[in-house]
């Protein structure tokens, strides 16, 4: 089960020393603004726009090589803007130990580029030596609890910083879970101290295919773990009995519904970073910028709100 | 790495065989909700997984899918995907296997140059995200007294990559990532290509006759005097001259090895 020192509850996400860093201002934390993924193709625009984003998030995986134009594109936008790590490949879902090479690799690039946030997800995609290349699911039981709980204690230990654990959208339920994923995942948070990252769309994807409410699933959410925020826009197919099937699909503009629902996060919780997720079927740089420009527009509405919401003592 | 643990309430194994054979049954445990059935809801995944990892050939090997078509590329991909699914979740290192799965593809058989061509793109991304390490100075070769030159051994640059073929690998490379008009070609011609980058941009050489054998020997360590002579078996035009400037100018090598 749990054995490492962290387990007692959260600890502090460690700005880079004061001076030592290599890059310039805005190192230390990320503000409760909206960012971007950086894509290379906008890297000249994201250079030359007089109006810069709140930060920039990177998938680790595409940092991972020994050098060359990515890295060198990193450490340029990184002189400029706060930074989050997003890993997509450490399989912590799956029942196998983490991949001691993988850890390493992450490691390496947190020390490297020193990102003021750093992310994973619920799911897994490795079996054995085999990489499937998809945010896989998994059911909800105590064993995969314990399993979970175990990489997430590994990674957090092996990088000496707290990691946010993302929300998956899903297609399949299984029969097996015992656990709703709400309990699921307030329970990791219990017993590793990992901070949560809230994919608004991927609540409203999984809502949709599963038949459940999205705003009961955010009732339930441990909304006081959650340092930042995603989302993403999706597709539309059809299920088996030609009910709605919503595919995660990051390749359009976040859709009005999930708006909504970030609307009603950030009024209940706060404002907290929030990253534009565009990851195939790129748009010019002005269409990315307008959709984070959208969502600082709601940023700023829940910060008055919630001020006022605090200063009256109103309730969510 | 380590094997899965015994469980019983994740069956990767099963999962795994089911995502990449598609005539597999879905896993045990996985359904839809409230009695809904999970056979599109299953292929999902399966087509999240067997789609991203085409799409990340099409990403390594641009030029060959320009030359077979998007239809014939992504059928070869398909069937390489589900036979060599990735041992790494880096997947800029994958598809090493690719050219030789291009060999044995039925439909490619008319295209003998395409595994060539398929080398030499994953070179390309092989040298894209090497080490950046500045390359072998002339002054490193100058220092070195005229009797011993013959001996010495040269170390790689971790982006060299060289591909020797009986078709005109280069041109056709070239053409087809980098022109909007594809030029006619005399495939058959023989040609030598070097991959290298000696600073942030990748570059790739189509070798004098010659040259292919002695840079195979550098990059395989044997010593200069024995590039010279693979040089010069293989052309009467090989200048030796010739050939250490190319050693130079490429970029190819990272020092002298001293031991």
């Amino acid at each position: 089960m749990n054995t490492t020192p962290f387990r007692e509850g959260p600890f502090a996400a460690r700005p880079p020393a004061e001076g030592r860093s290599r890059f310039a201002a805005r190192t230390s934390r990320i503000p409760a603004s909206a960012g971007v993924g950086f894509k290379h193709s906008h890297l000249d625009a994201i250079l030359a726009d007089p109006d810069p984003v709140g930060f920039l998030e990177v998938h680790a995986e595409n940092y991972m090589g020994d050098g060359g134009f990515p890295h060198r594109a990193l450490e340029r936008v990184r002189q400029d803007y706060p930074l989050s790590l997003h890993g997509v490949c450490m399989s912590i879902g799956g029942p196998q130990p983490l991949s001691e090479d993988h850890l390493a690799r992450f490691k390496a690039v947190v020390d490297r580029y020193e990102p003021a946030l750093i992310s994973e997800h619920l799911a897994w995609s490795t079996h054995d030596e085999v990489f499937m290349n998809d945010l896989l699911p998994l059911p909800y039981t105590q064993a995969t609890l314990a399993h979970v709980c175990d990489h997430i204690d590994r990674m957090q230990g092996f990088i000496g910083r707290q990691m946010l654990l993302e929300n998956p959208s899903t297609y399949v339920v299984f029969e097996n879970s015992t656990f709703s994923e709400t309990d699921f995942i307030r329970e990791i948070v219990r017993r590793t101290g990992c901070g949560l990252l809230l994919d608004v769309n991927n609540v409203f994807v999984s809502a949709t295919n599963h038949g459940f409410s999205p705003m009961s699933y955010l009732m339930d959410y441990p909304m006081e773990h959650v340092g930042e925020i995603h989302l993403a826009g999706h597709a539309v197919q059809e299920d088996d009995e030609g009910a709605p099937l919503l595919i995660d699909s990051h390749d359009a503009p976040v859709a009005d519904a999930v708006w909504d629902l970030y609307a009603i996060v950030v009024k209940q919780a706060g404002p907290i970073p929030t990253l534009i997720e565009w990851d195939s079927d790129l748009p010019d740089w002005p269409v990315l910028r307008a959709e984070a420009a959208a969502a600082d527009r709601i940023l700023e509405d829940a910060a008055h709100s919630f001020m006022m919401g605090k200063s009256h003592a109103v309730g969510a | 790495m380590p094997s899965a643990p015994e469980t019983h309430d994740l069956d990767t194994a099963g999962f795994r065989a089911a995502i990449l054979d598609p005539a597999r049954e879905k896993p045990a445990m996985v359904a839809g909700p409230r009695g809904k059935q999970a056979v599109k809801r299953f292929n999902v995944y399966r087509n999240n997984v067997t789609v991203s990892l085409i799409n990340a050939l099409a990403d390594i090997f641009p030029a060959v899918q320009r030359i077979t078509g998007e239809t014939l590329f992504r059928d070869m991909a398909r069937a390489f995907v589900r036979a060599n699914p990735p041992s790494s979740p880096l997947l800029f290192l994958y598809g090493g296997e690719f050219p030789a799965f291009i060999e044995g593809f039925e439909h490619a058989r008319r295209m003998p140059y395409l595994a060539d061509v398929a080398r030499l793109e994953r070179a390309w991304l092989t040298a894209y995200h090497a080490a950046d390490l500045p390359a072998l100075q002339a002054q490193s070769l100058a220092a070195i007294p005229p009797e011993d030159l013959a001996d010495t051994v040269f170390a790689p640059h971790p982006a060299a990559g060289l591909v020797r073929s009986r078709h005109a690998v280069f041109d056709i490379f070239d053409t087809n990532r980098h022109h909007e008009k594809i030029r006619p070609i005399d495939t058959a011609r023989a040609q030598d290509a070097l991959v290298a980058r000696p600073g942030i941009d990748v570059t790739v050489t189509a070798l004098p006759e010659g040259h292919g054998a002695f840079f195979e020997a550098l990059l395989a360590g044997e010593t200069l005097g024995a590039a010279a002579e693979a040089g010069a078996k293989c052309a009467d035009t090989f200048d030796i001259n010739e050939a250490i400037g190319g050693l130079l100018s490429t970029g190819a090598f990272l020092a002298v090895k001293t031991d």
